[in-house]
């Protein structure tokens, strides 16, 4: 099950390099992203467009809000 | 959103998968930093000066104001110990009977805004009202800074009167 984690939680994995995946509509991650995020809308998730992700590190997802 | 994206990675095989629950909004709204054509953007977090003086609770108003007014202002945020804002000192209030409690004297709850709230929208809000200084905190309240209109005001038509590449106004 994915780990529901807050603001403070999340500045303890960057450093641990997180993989943060922003899985909002490329225009919305084109105009305002957290640093470093790559994006990877939520339609487009797939094995073929996460098959670059390290399956060793932190990933995270986030999208606007509480959503 | 952000929650069946974390789920689907899961189900792809990989295993450290986390959700940031409250997103990029509360990013924002903490006054970090983003990527992005929008980064520019200016917002009040942006110009609110944080070396507004502090006071507590149970201190003394003829404490407080010499200390305010070394440090060259006419107003002091009254905090809890982990910097929560919960009033002002201004004014009267600031120049009370030396030996009342600042508790007993200070303006309660003070309006906030939020530190990415954007300067296009506050700073004619704020100029319809006179409204000439606000304070800024996380949403949790913490004292971020206080933002002065002139300095809103002075930042917000520096960022207008440069070209731009996006459609933003």
């Amino acid at each position: 099950m994915p780990t529901t984690i807050q603001l403070d939680e999340l500045q303890d994995l960057i450093p641990q390099a997180a993989i943060l995946v922003d899985v909002l509509p490329a225009d919305e991650y084109t105009r305002e992203h957290l640093p470093g995020a790559i994006n990877i809308p939520l339609k487009t998730l797939n094995r073929s467009t996460t098959a670059a992700l390290p399956s060793d590190r932190p990933i995270i997802t986030y999208c606007h809000d509480f959503q | 959103m952000s929650a069946r994206a974390a789920w689907r990675i899961e189900t792809l095989g990989f295993t450290r998968v986390y959700r940031y629950r409250p997103g990029k909004a509360d990013w924002l709204a903490n006054g970090l930093p983003v990527e992005g054509t929008q980064a520019n953007v200016p917002r009040a977090g942006q110009v609110a000066r944080p070396d507004i003086p502090t006071c507590q609770l149970g201190e003394r108003v003829g404490d407080v104001r010499p200390r305010v007014t070394a440090a060259g202002w006419d107003m002091c945020l009254v905090v809890t110990d982990d910097n929560v804002v919960l009033g002002r000192l201004r004014g009267k209030a600031l120049q009370a009977n030396p030996t009342a409690i600042v508790d007993e004297v200070m303006e309660e709850g003070p309006t906030t805004i939020r530190p990415d709230t954007l300067l296009v929208d506050i700073v004619p809000r704020m100029q319809e009202r006179h409204v000439v200084s606000i304070i800024v905190t996380t949403p949790g309240g913490r004292l971020i800074g206080v933002m002065f209109r002139p300095a809103a005001e002075a930042r917000l038509a520096a960022f207008q009167a440069t070209p731009k590449d996006t459609n933003y106004s």
